[in-house]
Order: C-alpha cells, then sequence, then structure tokens
C-alpha cells in the first residue's frame, strides 16, 4: 500500500474511566502538508495527539497507528520520537534557568567521551536557531525570551530530533499577532523543507492561512476532513463542522423572570501577572439582570475565567482597571472578602484544586465561605453547621450517606453541589459559575442545569462560563462570546445559533464588535 | 473487608450503611484513634517491662514534669503543621526567651510576674517577626525558621554573654518544678496510702466535667437529629476516661499532689482543643492546610491567620522558655538544643499529616508523651541513651509510614 500518506490513525479509541474521550477516529496526513485539526474544547483533539506521540502508549487505547507505511505500537514518547514524531504542547516545556543551547539538546546531549562537548551544543544549536530565524545567543537563558521566541526554541529542538512530522497543540495562543505570522511563516519552510505539520488551532483565519487540508472532531470521533483548496473552505464551512449537533431534552425547560439590572461591569482591563505586559482581559464591558442567566462563551485562552475572576475580588491578575456596579452604585471589591460582603460568588472551574478541601467533609466544605452565620464571637455553633448542611444535601441532592462524608470520595456531579451550596450558603446576589458541569456525567448535568435555573428564580443574577456551546444555549437567556480579552458579541438567546457564537468566539482581527 | 463496596471510607459516617458495624468501628479505630491504641500499647508494654515502675507515682509525676515545655511547644506546633507550615527555630526562642527571663528577674531584680509577662511578649515578637517573612514576604517557613534557628541562638549567647544566669526566684521554680500545697490535708486510701484529698477532689471535679460536656455534646447532637453513638458504647467510653484520669490523679495524690506545671498544660490543652474544633480562627486553619487555594477563594484571610499562627508559636514558646529555665534554674547557652525536632516528632506522631490540613492538640500531646514514655521506659530499664534515640527515630518513621499508608489504602478507592 503506497500512497503519499505519511500518517494514518485508523479506528483509535481512547477510553477514561467513565467517558469515551475518542471513539474510532480516522486521520489521514499527506506526506508535506500542513495538517490542521479543528474541534470545541473537549472534541479530542489533544488526546488524539497523545495518542500519536505515544504519551498514552501503545495497549492504552484501540486501533491501528500506521506512520509512513510502517505499523507502530510506540511505548511512549521517546520512541516515537525516534520515528521523527515531535509534539509541541501548548504549555512550553523549557527549562527557565537553562540556555537556550541546553534546553535544545536537553535529553539529547552533544557527548565527547561521556562529557559535554558545550562547543559543539552551541555550534549546533546557532545553526537551528539560524534555521527557525531567531536571532539569539544560544547561551542565553530561556527565561529571558519572550514566549514567542520560546516557541521557536521548541521548534529548534524538534529540529534537533530530525522531526519529520511535527506535532503543535495552538502554537498561537500566546503569541501576539506580529509573533504568530513569525510562526506561520516559520511553518511554511518547514514544510518546503519536507516535513509534515499537523497543527491544533482555534483560530480559524490562520487555519485558512496556512493549512492545506483539515480535519474536524466533534465529542470525540471525525466528523470529516476537508481538502482546503479543493473544497473552497471558508470559516464558516469548519464553523458548522466544528458544532453541527442536536440540542435535545438535555436542559431542563424555563421561563425565565428577570428584573432590573444587578451587575454591571465597566471597561474591565487585567493584566497577566507572569507577563505584565499582556492584557489578558481589555475593556469588557457586560451586564447581567436579576433572575437573568447569562452565558460566557469563549475558546480555551479567551479570558473568561480570568474576567470572572479578577472582578471576584482580584482573585487573578495584575493592574485590573475597569468599574463594577451593583443596583447602579459602584462598589469596590479589592479582596475575596468584599466580594462576598457584596454578594458576589464564584464557583470555580477547577473544583479540586481552588474549590474543595477535599480531605474535610461536606459541612465543613458547605460552612467555609460562610462560616461566620454560624459563629457568635468567633465560636463555631457545630450543631447548627450539621443542620444547615443537611439541608442543603438534601435540596441539591447530594449523594452521599450524611454530611460527614468526606468530599474527597464524592463523584463530580456530587462535588459540584457541594461547592454551589457552599456559595447559596453565602447568600450571594450574583453567582459566578465557571464550567459549573464540567467532568460531570450527563444525569447530574440536568441536576445542575435545574439547581442553576433555581438561582435564577430566586431573583439572582447568574454569570455562566462555558466551553460547550450547547450548555450555553441550552441554559442561557443572553450570551457573550469573548476571544482574545475582548467581549466580542453579545446575543440573545432568540438570535443565539452556534455558528453565530462561533464567529465571535474566533475573532482575532482588528473589528472588534464591542456590545 | 468487602473491597467492591463503591464508596469505601475509613470515617464511620460516611461508610454505607450495607457494612459491618464490627467492621466500622474497627476501621474507626485504626485511623483516628490508632495512636490512643498505640500510646496504651506502649505505656502497658513499659510497665510490665519495669515490673510496675513505669506507673508509680514519683516516676508519672516525673514524666509529666520533665516533658512539660516539650508538649507545651508540641500545641504550638501543630497548630504550624495542621496550616502546612513547619518551625524550627523553636529550640533558639525557648532558649532566647529563658535568657530574657532571666536577665530582667534576676540581674535586673523585676518583680516575676512582670518579667514573666515581658518574656511572654518578646516571644509574640520573635514570632510577629517570623510570621511577617512567611506569611506576608512569602518564604517558606523552612527558610524563615531555619535562619530564626541561629539567630536566635546567636542573641541567646548575645544576651547571656556567654555564661549561665540564675538562680530564680523561687515562685518561678514552683512554676516548673513545684506542687501545688495540700489545702486539705491527706486521706487514707487504704493499701495505697495517705493522698492528698484536693488534689483527689480536683480529679472528681474533672470527671464529672469531662463526662457533663460530653454528655451535653450528645444531647445537643441528637437535639439535631444527627446520629449519636450508641448510649452503651458511650458509657464505655466515658467510664474508660474516667478510669484513666482517677488513675492519673490517685497517682499523684500519692506522690507530691498535683505539679503546678501540670495544671498550667491541661488549661492550654483545653483552651486549644477549644480553638481548634469551635473557633472561627481554629477552622481556618484547617481550611488552609487542607487547599490554601479554596481557603483563599472562600474569602479566608490566610496571610493573616498564618501570621498569627507564629505569634502564638513565639508566646507559647517563651512560655515553655521560662519554665525550662525555671526547672533548671539557670538560663543556659544550650537550653532548648532539639526541642524542635522532639516537638515536630510529637506532632507527627500524633497523627498530623505532612501535607497539613490534618492533626489534633490532643493527637500532639499523645505523640509527645509516647516518646516521653519511651525515653523514660527504657532508661528505666537501664538502655544506653544512643539505643533510645534510635528507638524513638524509628517510632517516628513507623507513624509517618502509617499514616501514609492508611490514607494511600483509602485513596485507592477513589
Amino acid at each position: 500500500m503506497t500512497d503519499d500518506a505519511i500518517l494514518r490513525m485508523s479506528g483509535i479509541t481512547k477510553t477514561f474511566p467513565g467517558v469515551k474521550a475518542l471513539q474510532d477516529v480516522n486521520l489521514v496526513v499527506r506526506r508535506g502538508e500542513i495538517h490542521a485539526i479543528c474541534g470545541e474544547n473537549g472534541a479530542g483533539k489533544s488526546t488524539l495527539m497523545k495518542v500519536l506521540s505515544g504519551v498514552y502508549p501503545h495497549g492504552s487505547y484501540e486501533g491501528e497507528i500506521h506512520f509512513d507505511g510502517e505499523l507502530c505500537r510506540f511505548s511512549g514518547i521517546r520512541d516515537s520520537e525516534k520515528h521523527g514524531i515531535v509534539i509541541i504542547h501548548q504549555e512550553l516545556a523549557l527549562s527557565p534557568y537553562l540556555s537556550i543551547a541546553e534546553n535544545i539538546f536537553l535529553g539529547n546531549e552533544r557527548v565527547h567521551r561521556g562529557l559535554i562537548d558545550w562547543n559543539k551544543t552551541n555550534a549546533d544549536a546557532a545553526e537551528l536557531l539560524a534555521r527557525v530565524g531567531l536571532d539569539e545567543n544560544p547561551v542565553t537563558p530561556a527565561m529571558d525570551l519572550g514566549v514567542g521566541k520560546q516557541q521557536l526554541v521548541e521548534i529548534a529542538k524538534a529540529l534537533s530530533k530530525d522531526v519529520r512530522l511535527l506535532i503543535l497543540d495552538e502554537p498561537t495562543a500566546a503569541l501576539n499577532d506580529s509573533d504568530s505570522e513569525h510562526l506561520l511563516d516559520l511553518l511554511r519552510g518547514l514544510r518546503d523543507q519536507g516535513i509534515t505539520c499537523v497543527i491544533i488551532s482555534h483560530k480559524l483565519n490562520e487555519i485558512k492561512a496556512i493549512a492545506d487540508s483539515t480535519t474536524i472532531l466533534r465529542d470525540g470521533r471525525t466528523i470529516e476532513t476537508l481538502d482546503m483548496e479543493k473544497d473552497l473552505v471558508t470559516e464558516d464551512r469548519i464553523i458548522s463542522g466544528m458544532v453541527g449537533r442536536d440540542l435535545s431534552h438535555r436542559y431542563p425547560e424555563h421561563e425565565p423572570n428577570i428584573g432590573e439590572e444587578l451587575l454591571r461591569i465597566e471597561d474591565w482591563t487585567v493584566r497577566s501577572p507572569t507577563q505584565h505586559e499582556r492584557l489578558v482581559v481589555s475593556g469588557a464591558n457586560l451586564m447581567v439582570r436579576r433572575g437573568e442567566i447569562v452565558g460566557l462563551a469563549g475558546l480555551m485562552g479567551a479570558g473568561r475565567t480570568e474576567l470572572a475572576m479578577s472582578v471576584f475580588g482580584r482573585s487573578y491578575g495584575v493592574g485590573i482597571t475597569g468599574r463594577i456596579y451593583k443596583d447602579g452604585k459602584e462598589i469596590r471589591v479589592k479582596s475575596v472578602r468584599d466580594a462576598i460582603r457584596h454578594g458576589i460568588a464564584y464557583a470555580t472551574e477547577d473544583r479540586k484544586r481552588y474549590g474543595l478541601n477535599l480531605i474535610e467533609d461536606i459541612k465543613r466544605n458547605i460552612s467555609t465561605a460562610g462560616l461566620r452565620k454560624l459563629a457568635k464571637r468567633g465560636w463555631v455553633n457545630e450543631n447548627e453547621e450539621a443542620h444547615v448542611a443537611e439541608r442543603y444535601r438534601k435540596n441539591m441532592n447530594i449523594k452521599a450517606p450524611t454530611v460527614a462524608a468526606v468530599t474527597g470520595k464524592l463523584s463530580g456531579g456530587n462535588q459540584q453541589k457541594v461547592v454551589l451550596s457552599k456559595w447559596m450558603f453565602t447568600d450571594p446576589d450574583v453567582l459566578i459559575l465557571d464550567e459549573p458541569t464540567r467532568g460531570i456525567d450527563v444525569g447530574a448535568k440536568y441536576e445542575i442545569y435545574s439547581i442553576i435555573n433555581e438561582m435564577a428564580d430566586q431573583g439572582k443574577a447568574v454569570l455562566v462560563i462555558s466551553s460547550e456551546l450547547p450548555e450555553l444555549l441550552g441554559i442561557c437567556d443572553r450570551i457573550y462570546a469573548m476571544s482574545a480579552g475582548r467581549i466580542t458579541g453579545e446575543v440573545s438567546r432568540a438570535e443565539a445559533t452556534p455558528e453565530r457564537l462561533m464567529q465571535y468566539m474566533t475573532r482575532y482581527d482588528e473589528e472588534q464588535v464591542v456590545s | 473487608m468487602s473491597s467492591v463496596a463503591p464508596a469505601r471510607s475509613d470515617k464511620s459516617e460516611a461508610s454505607p450503611p450495607s457494612r459491618g458495624v464490627a467492621d466500622r468501628i474497627f476501621s474507626v479505630n485504626l485511623r483516628q484513634n490508632g495512636i490512643y491504641v498505640a500510646f496504651a500499647l506502649i505505656v502497658a508494654l513499659f510497665a510490665i517491662l519495669t515490673h510496675g515502675d513505669l506507673l508509680s507515682p514519683e516516676n508519672m509525676s516525673n514524666v509529666l514534669v520533665q516533658n512539660s515545655y516539650i508538649l507545651i511547644l508540641a500545641i504550638g506546633m501543630i497548630l504550624i503543621i495542621i496550616a502546612g507550615h513547619i518551625d524550627l527555630s523553636v529550640g533558639s526562642v525557648v532558649a532566647v526567651t529563658g535568657a530574657i527571663s532571666a536577665v530582667l528577674m534576676v540581674n535586673h531584680h523585676m518583680a516575676w510576674p512582670l518579667a514573666v509577662v515581658l518574656t511572654l511578649i518578646a516571644g509574640a515578637i520573635i514570632g510577629a517577626w517570623q510570621g511577617y517573612w512567611i506569611a506576608y514576604f512569602e518564604i517558606p517557613a523552612f527558610i524563615v525558621t531555619l535562619a530564626g534557628m541561629l539567630v536566635f541562638r546567636a542573641l541567646t549567647l548575645t544576651v547571656l554573654g556567654n555564661q549561665g544566669i540564675g538562680p530564680f526566684p523561687d515562685q518561678v521554680r514552683t512554676l516548673a518544678n513545684g506542687f501545688l500545697p495540700g489545702y486539705f490535708g491527706n486521706v487514707g486510701l487504704g493499701a495505697l496510702g495517705g493522698a492528698d484529698l484536693f488534689t483527689l477532689i480536683l480529679g472528681v471535679i474533672a470527671v464529672v466535667g469531662i463526662v457533663g460536656t460530653q454528655w451535653r455534646a450528645r444531647q445537643g447532637r441528637a437535639g439535631y437529629g444527627q446520629k449519636v453513638e450508641a448510649l452503651p458504647l458511650f458509657v464505655v467510653k466515658m467510664a474508660l476516661a474516667a478510669l484513666v484520669v482517677m488513675f492519673i490523679v490517685v497517682q499523684l495524690a500519692r506522690f507530691k499532689n498535683l505539679p503546678v506545671v501540670l495544671i498550667i498544660l491541661t488549661v492550654l490543652v483545653l483552651g486549644y482543643t477549644l480553638v481548634t474544633t469551635r473557633a472561627v480562627f481554629g477552622r481556618h486553619v484547617y481550611a488552609i492546610g487542607g487547599n490554601l487555594q479554596a481557603a483563599r477563594l472562600s474569602g479566608i484571610k490566610t496571610k493573616s491567620v498564618v501570621f498569627w499562627l507564629f505569634v502564638n508559636m513565639g508566646v507559647l514558646a517563651a512560655l515553655a522558655g521560662v519554665i525550662f529555665a525555671g526547672r533548671l534554674n539557670q538560663a543556659g547557652p544550650t537550653a532548648g538544643t532539639n526541642f524542635e525536632l522532639d516537638s515536630i516528632a510529637a506532632a507527627f506522631i500524633g497523627g498530623a499529616a505532612v501535607q497539613g490540613g490534618v492533626g489534633k492538640v490532643v493527637g500532639a500531646i499523645t505523640g509527645g508523651l509516647i516518646m516521653a514514655v519511651i525515653n523514660n521506659g527504657m532508661s528505666l530499664l537501664g538502655a544506653p541513651s544512643e539505643r533510645v534515640m534510635l528507638i524513638k527515630g524509628l517510632v517516628l518513621l513507623a507513624a509517618v509510614a502509617f499514616d501514609i499508608w492508611t490514607k494511600r489504602r483509602a485513596g485507592a478507592s477513589r
């Protein structure tokens, strides 16, 4: 079977406990092309690339990988690298205190009689840097480089391994426009030198500019592979592939009862705590009314969580500017305590890391944020605490024998209910729910949606951040879309379609639509 | 045990009702009360090996008095460890505060109560200094207190001018070494001989107090419709507690009444147990140790809590410093050497988790007593000190290994 395909992945199925991440996925990459992979968050793109590069070794998935006509069973990432498959992950993996040259040859050192040959190391590194167009001294420490240049060092590192298939996971997500442009030019150059590239990207304009063909994944399945030239592919064409799925009865019926404006955020700007010059959120305006469920859509890195956390008592970011109004009056929210006092609650996207004390029981987790309500002169009434927790356990239907059960042992859905209980106990007016159904099975999702509806019916303003468009379309009364730190669109429930939202979410050009 | 049960767990409350009652009680005992069982076994072992000498009135009194300052340090240390930090400087702080108290009382002839208060304030300032760097400057506690270990030892030598200062006023020595006077004289206890009546009365009051508060707590829980342990089990537990307390009290009454330092220690244990279990502050300490980020995002002032924990540690170290100096009747340049290691070991033997978030004041005290009994029992048996050290080291390792092992076993079902 000789053909022009360098890579054929066929029938790939990868299962995690409780979740089928990939189901019978097929991917064919032609020799010497740039092949883009598109899909929503959670569609299975990164998982597929981890299967290909041996991060998930042979035996942990079903299906076959043929590389260069040869059946491959990679036992690990070193094994796939030996065949010339190199993956560059989204989070760059350079060691900050080592020099560029040391990073390039890390694990692959230039050695002479058991000792490192520094002259050869630096000379070879300089040669590779020239190839990727990076004008830096090889002895410069990696931490002195910006993200864009670090990305180039990663590519130089890949080239040092005689790469034949280069996989890039969201390479331009953290780059500014000129760095992105340079990177794309470099990839075109590599293609001309015969190196095949697979690129995962959310930025459809980039895909359109650079890719020769595009494979679309959705819900862990291959939807289609498009030949960019032959099929005259437009961005809309890709979007419809990414989102096209039916919205059946996965969401509870809800008749909203929307009142006055409750929370308004104006001209909100946040800088990254690690790179102060980078605006993670810039000039965002949004508003939520009483009894309204408002969605915040966006792809990874759009700045949604950063926006929410910076509003919630400046829990994220530096150099925060902008104004918050509650009930029409400007409020100052400088700490989490201020936020709680003003009736703002934020349920994190990462329950285990930021939401729960996993070694403690349900009642103590529920009482954490509102403990003062259970205390007199600094002493906690534990009986009242258990009583309150028991009430939430029943109302929220937390499946645990008693409120003394340890939260670390609960399922994701029940943990999420504990987090929601914790915030409901602070009696907030505004609830910001960040990915409230992440990692939760379908049945529990329905329950969470019902809880969200109930919150709104109590007259609270609810802001839901979600990466699942159908979810936002299913439960929200109004949806904002964010991209690259800006609010790029606002649609009501009636006018919202997945395609329209995806257009806003993938908008990276200058003409921002600020609502 | 039936390992296929979907939600296997160590805490009885979390267990599915399908599990056997005996199985449940056993597993509760192992994880939560294992330390107390171990303590009872160690006491029994040495009591047998020493033909009862370990539990003689004089020896019991000595063990408590000799280890009081370690136990006081262990109370502060367990709080710091629960919050996920460590304090290596306490030995040096004991030395420097002892030296300060000596200078005030001996060199400047200051009235002893004022001198003690000033010394405690000095301890608070030392704690605030370290707490600032740890909580607000965010230097790891390991580094800050390692520096403190050197700095405060150096200050000790400076304050003392490289020599011991003493003797201390009698009242301070009583604080450390003395006993309550027998207010009501002795009563005969038959074969046991004479015993101090006042001490016995205090013991009875203590037992009544323990049973009374436990009963009220039980009633309170029942009133809120929560599950309480079965009445027979409750009675057995109370009877056991009463027996242990009365045994200790009778033995002490037969010797020289209650040691003053035991009263100080009892007040501290009760107070800090209350703070850790019932106070908002105590809850915040556990929340910080369990998940710092979650605590911060729940509106807990994480920095301020950590800062005050170190201030508290400084005050307790100063108290231990005065008591230790009073006991030796001299503030010396080498005072408090290795105290930090003993108090840290007490906390970990007593069930604190290396990652923080777990631990009890009573556990730390028990851990300290385990080491005290091993120390004392082995020296009664005439074992050389290097062997005592060896055993103590292995006990520490075993205790933490056991903790990690039970956790891993519990985690496997997650």
